[in-house]
């Protein structure tokens, strides 16, 4: 299957209709469906965001009491302004942990949202939000007539064994390209049995409950026209998925011309499709390979300092890359440490730089990557795991930046997937290995060699 | 692999020595372990073959299964392992203290003291390997389903009695083996793993003998070589100088050894069966004798060096200290064994063949507590073990160079006392209210992050642990000049949230287990044993 069969092959219709047609459906289910529960899946940027306030709204309007179950903190607080944002006079209740500063301060603004720690203060109001984890220690409390889980992917099945007693039925929204829930101990044994606890929660029920109606949201309106393809195509090959714009919707430009180097012939060839692949010399090196981090700063520092303007069909004007619209992905949260280091040597203040774990749900103009398998001398599961990839290719609207040592597709060949065969687990597809080929053959068409010290 | 780990191998090869990656024991080790070294048949799961058994290093109790594939002597081959584990096992049941734990109590719902008997010191387990663990769990799994005729006269193929209380026995050890910071049933290699790190690969170091060639080579030798010599020196007739640590057999011994010998055994086996008169079956069955000595003799000389060899590792390992916190986790591993003394005493049935949705739920969040905890102890038991988290930029040890009293903003105001201290480490403090811990009298204290001053030193605000007054308990604060090492992790664990009971399992998760379906809630279904089907006969 190549990426123009996937996407150009079918009729274009409009795919806003398109959208609005998938959000309908769910939405019928959810409100008037007789299932307990209504699984969506929604590719990156698929406005799964807007999916969850849009059904929220409908179903408080519809006069049923609601709980909202997100992952973090920040998800709950984003979830919480966006709500408010939409429907200022709704009346909704933030559960919150008894740490101290425990929820956004924004929310102190907001005049129809009560904070508490404790789920009796809040009972009979519209819509009560929290996490997984807060949820988890409620007790003693009437149920919810409906509930919407967000990132359900992202939910561990033991954390869904934990709250699901709180609601009658739900709306399970999530993306199943992304990471995988995982676990610290090995769970092992239980592979295989329907409701092993590391698994996701999604699988769990849908392993109870294969008839639930399933959805799927068919557009990204982050991804541009020149991402969404191979990001369809390499992690959702069976379920594939469009851009929202097509390629002259986006163009990025930079006020300052081209210095020869590296990383200014990297950033113009991003600018131009949308993809660029820094490749620094062979070389086996520690997790925070001092060349490479510093590589990844000074392409960010680069995209400040050459005056980056991004266009879209957001805003008839330019828009100036600020450093709120950058971010970096890292597989490792020491990378990310050491690339913050770099980029404080560079002067470079207020760009996010997570890993793939932290980066989920994210969206930024550019990222810059520092590729999970550079400098590795092995391949192992975690750095193979598809979500991780997947999260990092996929959180930009403009253009992705990776910076990585050759030979990795070598690499690659030499390190075969080689994870024991559980029985009764349900292969997935496809693996990291294929993602990891797929992504870095397309790469490969954007590729400025370059050695760090030369020009 | 951390850092510092990498670092370790890359010296014990340069230095052809295993290098220290502890400087305390983080295991318990109890004065009477029980040592059992298994080997099992090729070919056939969860045949043994034959295992060294005991808790004196010089007098192995040896058992042997003359023909593996003869299920009446298997039986008879477990119903001697669980004479010699089981009287072992019970030997400290009785022994034991009275503790006073909070319950609550079932009718009123309020929390309410009891007094409790906890074991004052539990059996542990020895094994040679993982894989020697792993046996131990096909033992106990294909042991305790078993019934005995006393149990039920009509079952076909009764088991010895006590076989399916050993089968009990061995499923709680390897059940708590894979609890992290367990030391009930430890495993040689993981034991000495976790305490020196080896210039081979991981893969290498499950071999027992390869490990303590790099640990504690012979003069004049690199343990890279003496290493080699392990894993594949050979004999003048081929045989492994050192065997395999098992329970798997080297297939050269296999095919050239043991083969023959049980062919020999069977062949007498058959003359004894066909003798017409005593006369030759006197004669036969010293044949049939002879045949079985030398099988006895053959696994024996296998299993020797692997039993020396586990003894000499728990020999170098007991020559480290004992970690402080190591006492906290053995008495939870007491706890866990006067819990399953419990359920045998009160006549529970066996543990169900797979764990119910709220079971596997309850297990996992337990052992991550334990995981983050073992971390944490270890880190604040062992020096070195805090130098990797440090050189992770997960701790720092920093000097306080300045202490300025403040107070908390409310009606009654709290000591939040602000220190400047210095440090050489990188810690990763980022983001708001980053906190870090220290340890104070064995307990947590926390302080948050404020900022980096102009010089590179840090400010932090300590919040908890210094009484209730207005003024800080004496002591409490630091003071200037102290060094403090401060973690960015959390000392203690908080334990997860309460899941519904198994009876109360929700739909998502498949709704209450069958042996719940209609029954009372409450009210444990034994599983029944499998039903005999023509398969399970040869």
């Amino acid at each position: 299957m190549t990426s123009d069969s996937a996407v150009s092959g079918r009729p274009l219709s409009d795919p806003g209709a398109e959208a609005a047609r998938a959000t309908a459906g769910i939405l019928h289910d959810t409100l008037h469906g007789s299932a307990r529960g209504v699984v969506v899946d929604s590719p990156p940027g698929a406005g799964k965001s807007t999916l969850v306030v849009h059904a929220a709204l409908e179903l408080a309007a519809a006069g049923r009491p609601l709980m909202i179950v997100a992952q973090t903190n920040a998800q709950v607080d984003d979830l919480v302004l966006r709500l408010a944002g939409k429907e200022p006079e709704l009346p909704v209740g933030r559960l919150h942990s008894n740490d101290s500063d425990p929820y956004d301060k924004a929310l102190d603004d907001l005049d129809n949202v009560r904070k508490s720690a404790r789920a009796g203060d809040l009972a009979g109001l519209d819509v009560v939000i929290s996490t997984a984890a807060k949820w988890a220690h409620v007790q003693g409390v009437e149920p919810w007539q409906h509930a919407i889980v967000d990132e359900a992917y992202q939910m561990r099945s033991d954390a869904l064994l934990a709250v699901a007693g709180l609601f009658e039925r739900a709306l399970f929204v999530g993306d199943p390209g992304q990471l995988d829930p995982f676990t610290t101990v090995g769970s092992e044994q239980w592979a295989g049995l329907s409701y092993d606890p590391s698994g996701s929660a999604v699988s769990t029920l849908l392993a109870h409950n294969p008839d639930l109606p399933q959805h799927r949201l068919p557009v990204s309106w982050r991804l541009p026209a020149s991402a969404a393809p191979l990001v369809s195509e390499a992690f959702y090959p069976y379920t594939p998925f469009r851009s929202g714009t097509v390629a002259d919707d986006r163009r990025l430009a930079f006020g300052v011309p081209s210095d020869g180097s590296g990383p200014d012939r990297v950033l113009d060839e991003a600018a131009e499709s949308g993809w660029g692949l820094l490749e620094l010399p062979a070389r086996h090196t520690p997790r925070t390979d001092p060349e490479a981090v510093r590589a990844v700063a000074l392409v960010v520092r680069r995209l400040l300092d050459r005056g980056g303007a991004a266009v879209s069909e957001q805003s008839a004007e330019p828009v100036p890359l600020t450093v709120d619209r950058i971010a970096v992905g890292t597989a490792h949260r020491d990378q990310a440490a050491a690339v913050r280091a770099a980029l404080t040597e560079l002067g470079v203040a207020g760009v996010t730089v997570d890993t793939a774990n932290r980066l989920q749900g994210r969206e930024y103009d550019v990222t810059v990557v520092l590729h999970p398998l550079s400098g590795r001398p092995d391949a192992t599961a975690f750095h193979l795991e598809t979500g991780r990839l997947c999260v990092l290719a996929s959180r930009h609207r403009h253009a992705c930046i990776v910076v990585c040592r050759e030979g990795v597709s070598d690499l690659l060949d030499e390190h075969p997937s080689t994870e024991p065969v559980q029985l009764g687990v349900t292969v997935k597809f496809p693996d990291g290995w294929e993602a990891n080929h797929a992504v870095l053959a397309h790469l490969a068409e954007h590729r400025v060699r370059w050695e760090p010290g030369t020009a | 692999m951390s850092l510092i780990a990498t670092l370790a191998r890359l010296e014990a090869v340069e230095s052809g020595r295993a290098q220290p990656l502890a400087t305390v024991r983080h295991r318990r080790l109890t004065e009477r372990p029980m040592v059992f070294v298994p080997l099992t048949t090729a070919g056939e799961a969860g045949a043994p073959l034959g295992a060294l058994v005991g808790t004196d290093r010089e007098e192995p109790r040896l058992l042997v299964v003359a023909q593996p594939r003869d299920r009446d002597l298997r039986s008879a081959f477990l119903a001697e392992l669980a004479d010699v584990l089981l009287p072992y096992v019970d030997g400290f049941g009785d022994d034991v203290e009275l503790v006073e734990r909070k319950e609550t109590d079932a009718e009123t719902g309020k929390k309410v003291t009891v007094e409790v008997e906890l074991c004052a010191d539990a059996a542990q387990l020895i094994v040679p390997s993982r894989a020697g663990a792993e046996f131990v769990r096909l033992l106990g799994r294909s042991m305790r389903f078993r019934r005995t005729a006393e149990q039920d006269p009509d079952t076909p193929y009764p088991a010895p009695p006590r076989v399916p209380l050993l089968g009990r026995w061995l499923t709680h050890y390897g059940e708590r083996a894979r609890v992290p910071g367990s030391s009930l049933l430890l495993a040689a290699t993981d034991l000495l793993n976790r305490h020196w790190a080896t210039g081979q690969s991981s893969l290498e170091d499950q071999h027992l003998g390869a490990l303590l060639a790099w640990i504690d080579p012979p003069d004049g030798e690199s343990g890279a070589q003496a290493a080699l010599r392990a894993e594949l020196g050979r004999d003048r007739e081929g045989m492994l100088l050192r065997p395999p640590a098992g329970p798997a057999t080297d297939p050269v011994f296999d095919n050239r050894r043991l083969a023959p010998a049980m062919e020999r055994y069977d062949r007498a086996r058959q003359l004894l069966a066909a003798a017409e008169d005593g006369e030759s079956a006197d004669e036969r069955l010293g044949e049939l004798h002879r045949a079985e000595r030398e099988i006895r003799r053959l696994v024996a000389d296998q299993m020797r060096p692997t039993w020396d060899a586990v003894w000499r590792a728990l020999d170098l390992v007991r020559t480290l200290p004992e970690g402080s916190r190591v006492e906290d986790r053995w008495t939870r591993d007491r706890w866990s064994f006067t819990a399953h003394r419990d359920r045998v005493r009160a006549g529970e049935p066996p543990q169900p063949r797979r764990d119910d949705a709220v079971t596997a739920a309850q297990k996992l969040a337990a052992r991550e507590t334990a995981q983050a905890q073992l971390e944490a102890q270890e880190a604040l038991d062992d020096p070195l073990v805090l130098a990797g988290r440090r050189l992770s930029g997960e701790a720092f040890v920093s000097e306080v160079i300045d202490v300025e009293m403040a107070w908390s903003e409310s009606k009654r105001p709290s000591p939040r006392p602000l220190l400047t201290v210095r440090t050489e480490d990188h810690p990763h403090l980022g983001g708001r209210s980053a906190k870090v811990y220290r340890s104070l009298d064995g307990k947590p204290q926390t302080a948050q992050f404020v900022r980096y001053e102009e010089d590179g030193t840090l400010v932090l605000r300590v919040t908890d642990r210094m009484g209730r007054g207005k003024d800080p308990a004496e002591g409490s604060v630091p003071v200037k000049g102290d060094r403090i090492a401060w973690t960015l992790f959390e000392h203690d664990q908080r334990g997860g949230p309460k899941l519904p009971d198994p009876e109360e399992t929700p739909w998502t998760h498949g709704g209450p287990p069958a042996g719940f379906a209609g029954g009372t809630p409450g009210s444990h279904v034994a599983e029944m044993p499998d039903l005999v089907t023509p398969e399970d006969l040869l």
